[in-house]
This record gives C-alpha cells, structure tokens and sequence, in this order.
C-alpha cells in the first residue's frame, strides 16, 4: 500500500467518522440528555433528505440559475422543517412516553413503520434522485494520485460547524446550562424554576433537527427512498451508546474511532467481515465497561 | 300432530326449500361464471425494501392480460387477475403462494425477483402441485419442477458481458458486488471465464446488500488499475457506488465498468447524470430496435405515462405471461404439470426478440446484449449476441 493511497485512507477514516458524528449527534442529545430512545430518528433522517429533494426540485423549476447553491436552501430547510416536527411530535407524542423506555422504544418503532410508509405513498417506492451542485462533484487533488472528493470535504466543514454550535449552544447558553441541569437532576430543577416540559420539547426539537442535517448532506453520498432510515439508525445508536449514553464528547471520541477501525479493516479484509470485527470490538468493550467509554456522572 | 309441530315443520320446510333455491341458483351461476374466466395469481412486492424493482412487473404482466382478454382470453376463458403483495418479506410471499394456490386455486402464479422470495414458495408450489413463472435475472443453481425461468440466468449473461469486455476494453478485472448468492455466483463463472481468455483478476470485493460506504473498495481500485471493473452491486447501494465512483474520478473513461444489475429502471433511481458512461449486460433494453418493441414501447407509455421507462425484468414479466399461454395451448390444458411439460420448446416473439423455452431444463434460449447508458438515462446498444444463447443452470466451474 503506497503513500497515496495511505493517504486516501486515512482521508475516507476521517470522512466516514464526520458521518457517523452527524448522524449520531441527534440522537445522543435526545437518547443521551433525555433518556428517550427514538427508533424513528432515521426516518427524521430521511425527512430531511426528501426535503433537500424537493428543494432542489422547486430551485431547478423556478430558479434555475441557483441551482447551485440551492444545498444552502436545503440545509437551512431541512433543519427548519424536522426541527418543527420534531417539536409536534414531542409534544403530541413522545413526552406521554417519558420514564417508560420500553413503551418509547416500541411507540417509536411504530412511528418509523409510519413514517416509511407515509415516504413510500407520498414520494414513490422508487428511489428519488437529489442532484449534486456542480461545484461539489469531482475530486481536489493537491498532489497527483492523491483524490479527495470534494462533496466529503464539504461534509467534514459542515459537520465540524456543526459540532461547534452544538457544543456553543450546550456551554455557552443560558439553554444549554438548563439542559444539562436537567440532565444531571430533573427535580432538583424543576424545583428551582426551569420550565423542564418546554426544555424538553425543544431540546427534542433540536435533535430532530439535527437529523434533518444529517439527511440533507446523506443525499449527497448515498440514496434517498422511504428505505434510507433504516441503514443508519443501527449505526447511530452504537455510535452513541459505545461513546458513553450521555456525554457528546464521548460521542464523537467512539464515532472517530469506529470510523477509523472501520476504513483501515475494509482495506484489509472484505466489507462484511470489516463489519462483524467492528461489531465484536463494540460487543468486548461494552462488556467491559457497560456504561460506554465515557460514562458520566449524574444522581438520577 | 299440534298446531305447534305443524307450524315449525312448515317454518324449517320453507326455510331448507328457499336455502335450497337460492344455493341451488348461486352454484348454477357459479358455475355458469367459471366456465367463463381462469385465474392468474401475480405474487410481487408492492411495499417495502424491493418494491423499488418490482412493483412495476405487476403494472407489465398486467399489460400483458389486458392484451389477452382483449384478444379473446386463454383457451376461450377470459383471465381474471388476482393479485398479492409479498411486501419484500418471504414469510409472506410463501404465505400468499399458499393463499393463491389453495384457496383462490389460480392456474398458475408469475411473480417473486429475489432469489430468496422465489425459494420461499418453492414449498408451496409443490404442495398444490402448482406452477411459477420467475421473470427475473438470477445465478441459476435450480430446476425446480413446478417452475419455468423465464428471464437470462448467470451464465447467460455473465459469459456474454466478460468476453464482450476482454474483447473491447482491457484483460485486467476487478470485481465488485453485493454480498450474497447472486454476486458471488456470478465471480465464481466470471473468473474461470476470464482465465480461459487470457485476463486476470486483480481483485474482488463484497460490500453488505444497502452498504453505501465504497471509499474503501474504491481506493483498493485505484491501488489495483484495473481495465474492466464487472460490478453485480445491487440495489440501493448502486446510487451511493456510483456517486462516489463519480467523485473519486473513475468515471468511466480511463477504465470501464460494466454491471449486470443495472437497468433503466435503477438509472431513475440512480440519476441520469451519475449513470451515464457505465454499461450494462441484459437481456433487454427500452432501445432495442424491432417493430415487436416499437409496439410493446408505445403501447405501455399510453397505457401508464410517457414519463415511464421500462427495463428488462419487466419485459421479462410481460412475456412471461404470453409464455404460460402459449404453453396452455400447446398442452390443452390448464393443469400445472401438463402445462410445465408443454412449455418445453415453446418460442415467442417478444420485444426483445425471439425466445425459446429449453427442450429440458425449464430456462429460456435468448439474446443478450450491451448498452452504453446515455446521458437520458436510456442506453446504447454497442453489441447483441449474434444467436440465441443457450441457458445452462448447472455449469461445470
């Protein structure tokens, strides 16, 4: 293996890792500050990546000469349109489920068979393809032989802005400083004065929106059909729960270093078997330490 | 005897002689129906995973009766469709065969795409003794008894599309496809192809069916500078493989890739502009130029939408209709087994040419052919297969 495309390797670790991360950000926030587990945040997934469909549909019918920044349009929309789902179902749904983890799992596992439904009447069984910006296709190569493509450079960029408000928002905002209240002791904050049924629908919210993000740049790099969510609500959820349920930095630490293990055993054995390893290492570890690499210390 | 006796003999006599009427009139126009209409049962997935690629056989096989009917039926009878959705689980594709075959007692059933689907009602044909036509591309492997194959098995095509590349493109392969039976199968006839002309190898990858990480096998690609890549990547992974095979600048034009799974139906999926530049093996393509197409072509775009564009398994499907009424003539028949046994030698016209089934194993003689895919997602046709080729579903490996 030469330099180049030890390069490349390292570059796909990398890129796959910023994957992982958006995708599993949402749900640490709602799984890991709330408690709530939500089967159906790869169906918000996929509501943000049919709605990058229709944005790019509705630029190259009436806007054309922007089509090339219509992903912007997307992203912001994208997030605007899962966030205020996110907040409907919070409040209409999910907050009936709180401190019952078994009944969310299930009431949640309906909601995503309803949602996929809801995709396939409304969009077509068949996949929809979402056009890539022209200036988002190709490779950058800074050196010959070495090809970087430019579409995962962007997703990197976006999900490091990304991460940072995220991490912005929970240290730096009065919000944030309710959240982990919350987090670490719901009575105790209740008790001195923070409205914790709004918190948490909007913490919720933000999850949801996050999703969103998260399946608006997945057009980008895969298919989009009622099917999507179901690929990476598996992989969320071990991201989250090997990083430890309730701190984000132990998010990202185990989503880096599944991403990593992951391209370097690809390379070297064949998909499957990079996966069943992955899967195994995930398995010893948490047999190990069952609370994920990073457990945090809370009185609940 | 009591006026009470009298009275219930006459409420019981009446009642049994009004029960007796009006049973008696419903099985007489029973009767009288089904001499008119036979049932055909299409057991295909309407929802879920693999509705993608096949909810749409349903709308060609449904085509293809109208036609019939149209014409005067099967044998005088008329065709009544009944139709299921295995809703891509294979529970319930066995659960539905079962349904069709014993309860509605259709004369025969064309249906299933996944190899897996088609093995889950095999139990159920040989319970009923029935019949199933499979109009889709598979590895071969099989001659169950109650079914007729009606569309390219592996060897097929998978010869055809190698030579056709080592010819034209370059010796050196790569191999990429989903993990399961039928990439797998087709490596394993692709390779000692391959050696027998003088080519190589150079490596073969599996990604799991809806994996849409490929910057892994991409870069083992790069790292390996093949001429030919033969891709048997399947389904929705397909889009994510091609984009990012885009965007890594294999794009095609320094080295060629050629897939056996892809057709103008996944193209839509896939996006024209992601496509265009690959190629592709298959039976039949929209494009093929023959007045049986032309009329089969204009015919479905009236019938479901100009926007509508139609691949091989759905060709596949609408002639596997016009088969299994070609053999009922033949055996005179409607009865599964004198069916099967007639449908030996059986040649139509369809839009892709003429197809003939095998004398003996229960496949179908047909062209194959290879197609550039073309910017509006329709494909070229660069090569056809000068005769019928003949299937061979157990190949010495």
């Amino acid at each position: 293996m030469n330099i180049d495309i030890a390069v490349m390797q390292v570059f796909n670790g990398v890129s796959l890792f910023t994957i992982l991360l958006l995708m599993a950000i949402g749900l640490a926030i709602v799984f890991g500050l709330m408690g709530v587990i939500n089967m159906a945040h790869g169906e918000l997934m996929a509501l943000g990546s049919y709605v990058t469909y229709l944005t790019a549909t509705a630029f190259s019918k009436f806007a054309p000469q922007w089509m090339g920044v219509y992903l912007f349009a997307a992203i912001a929309l994208a997030f605007a349109v899962t966030y205020a789902f996110g907040y409907l179902l919070e409040r209409g749904f999910v907050r009936f489920f709180y401190n019952r983890p078994l009944d969310t799992l299930l009431a949640t596992w309906g909601l995503s068979l309803i949602l996929q439904q809801a995709y396939r009447s409304i969009f077509g069984a068949q996949e929809v393809s979402v056009p890539l910006p022209q200036w988002l296709s190709g490779a950058w190569e800074p050196v010959a032989g070495i090809q970087l493509p430019i579409s995962r450079i962007f997703i990197i960029g976006l999900t490091v802005a990304v991460a940072f408000g995220v991490y912005l928002l929970l240290n730096r905002t009065r919000w944030g400083l309710k959240v982990r209240a919350v987090t670490h002791n719901r009575a105790m904050s209740e008790a001195v004065g923070i409205d914790t049924q709004r918190l948490d629908a909007l913490t919720f919210a933000l999850g949801a929106g996050l999703a969103g993000i998260a399946g608006c740049v997945f057009t980008m790099i895969g298919s989009t059909n009622p099917g999507t969510g179901q690929l990476y609500i598996v992989d969320s959820f071990i991201v989250v729960v090997f990083g430890g349920v309730q701190s984000l930095i132990g998010t990202a630490l185990s989503g880096f270093a599944i991403a990593q293990t992951q391209t370097t055993l690809e390379y070297l054995m064949s998909g499957s078997m990079a996966r069943v390893t992955i899967l195994l290492l995930v398995v010893v570890v948490l047999y190990f330490r069952p609370h994920g690499l990073f457990a945090a210390k809370s009185r609940s | 005897m009591s006026p009470m006796n009298r009275r219930d003999l006459v409420k019981t006599g009446g009642t049994m002689f009004v029960l007796g009427a009006a049973s008696g009139t419903a099985l007489f126009t029973a009767a009288a129906n089904a001499q008119e209409s036979v049932k055909l049962g299409l057991l295909h997935s309407l929802s879920g995973t693999i509705a993608i690629a096949e909810a749409s056989l349903v709308d060609a096989e449904k085509m293809a009766i109208d036609e019939i009917n149209a014409a005067g039926g099967v044998m005088g009878r008329k065709i009544e469709v009944v139709i299921e959705d295995g809703a891509s689980e294979n529970s319930v594709f066995a659960e539905k065969a079962r349904k069709l075959l014993e309860r509605d007692k259709v004369a025969a059933i064309v249906g299933c795409y996944t190899s897996a689907s088609r093995k889950a009602v095999l139990p159920a044909l040989s319970r009923a003794k029935g019949l199933l036509f499979y109009p889709t591309y598979y590895e071969g492997q099989e001659q169950d008894k109650h079914v007729v194959y009606t569309s390219q098995e592996a060897t097929q095509s998978v010869v055809a599309a190698v030579e056709w590349l080592a010819r034209e493109k370059g010796k050196t392969f790569f191999l990429v496809g989903s993990d399961y039976i039928y990439p797998r199968t087709c490596n394993k006839i692709a390779k000692p192809t391959i050696a027998k002309l003088g080519g190589k190898v150079l490596g073969e990858e599996y990604a799991p069916l809806g994996h849409t990480e490929f910057s892994s096998i991409i870069n083992k690609i790069k790292a390996a500078k093949p001429d030919c890549i033969y891709s048997t990547v399947v389904g929705g992974s397909n889009v994510a493989f091609y984009k990012q095979l885009r965007a890594a600048g294999l794009d095609g034009t320094k080295q060629t890739l050629l897939s056996t799974v892809v057709s103008e139906n996944e193209i839509e999926g896939i996006g024209k502009d992601n496509a265009v530049g690959y190629y592709a093996c298959m039976g039949y393509f929209q494009s093929v130029k023959n007045p049986a197409n032309e009329k089969f072509v204009k015919a479905f775009k009236a019938k479901y939408g100009q926007d509508r564009v139609i691949g091989d398994p759905m060709e596949v499907a609408y002639n596997s209709v016009y088969l299994w009424k070609l053999a009922v003539e033949k055996a005179k028949s409607f009865d599964p087994d004198k069916v099967l046994a007639a449908s030996a030698g059986v040649e139509l016209d369809a839009p892709e040419g003429k197809v003939r089934v095998h004398a003996t194993n229960q496949h179908v003689w047909k062209k194959v052919r290879v197609g550039k895919a073309l910017a509006n997602g329709q494909f070229d046709i660069v090569w056809e297969s000068p005769s019928l080729i003949e299937p061979n579903p157990f190949p010495t490996l």
